[in-house]
């Protein structure tokens, strides 16, 4: 009967999250410069509606981060990248 | 102080492609007219756009890249502005990093055309 007091038991196992750490990308990988001429490769940090995605979500960090939004930006000046859309991916 | 510059312009698809290079060339004098030294060009045809510029669907994308004083900038954005063939335009200011980039871009793509060759 001691025994099993010291164990708690649940009707559903609670899911432990194994939460996988974010890494920035481009310190990974010692990438210097963000090109703004490839779309493709902006796309990664894009949702759907063609928004820039947030640091918490991509782990970029802050040094890069500002460079891939400059880099979205110009893109987007030029037609590369829509400002609005749907469904990019 | 000679800075190194990039410059992408999109020009309207109703253009034929002696005018096309004609407005290439006109851009390119203004250049070399003000001692800028030309490095790189790049043509790269027409493509769809991303959302409609004046009502058209699609242009004629050219880079240049070159080094210059930076008064001459000026000089060519009014240029820009002024040539209604041109939609759209952006010049940048490579840092070190970026025209490290390009220039292992450019060795990649002559290696590439090299083994094409062979």
């Amino acid at each position: 009967m001691a025994q099993d007091n010291s164990e708690i038991r649940y009707l559903t196992p609670p899911t432990v999250e194994i939460k996988k750490k974010k890494y920035c990308r481009f310190r990974k990988s010692r990438i210097r410069y963000i090109d703004y001429k490839d779309p493709e490769f902006l796309k990664k940090f894009l949702n759907e509606q063609g928004k820039i995605l947030p640091r918490r979500l991509t782990g970029t960090s802050l040094k890069f981060q500002r460079k891939i939004a400059v880099a979205i930006k110009r893109a987007r000046h030029l037609a590369l990248l829509p400002y609005v859309t749907d469904m990019l991916k | 102080m000679l800075n190194q510059y990039e410059t992408v312009f999109i020009a309207t698809p109703v253009l034929s492609e002696s005018q096309m290079k004609e407005a290439v060339a006109k851009f390119k004098k203004i250049v070399t007219d003000s001692k800028g030294e030309i490095v790189y060009e790049e043509d790269w045809g027409l493509k769809k756009l991303a959302y409609p510029i004046q009502k058209k669907s699609t242009g004629f994308y050219h880079l240049i890249e070159f080094r210059a004083e930076p008064d001459l900038i000026a000089k060519l954005e009014v240029e820009y502005r002024r040539d209604e063939r041109i939609l759209r335009f952006l010049t940048m200011k490579m840092e070190k990093y970026a025209v490290a980039y390009a220039e292992k871009k450019r060795a990649r793509k002559s290696a590439e055309q090299k083994q094409e060759n062979e």
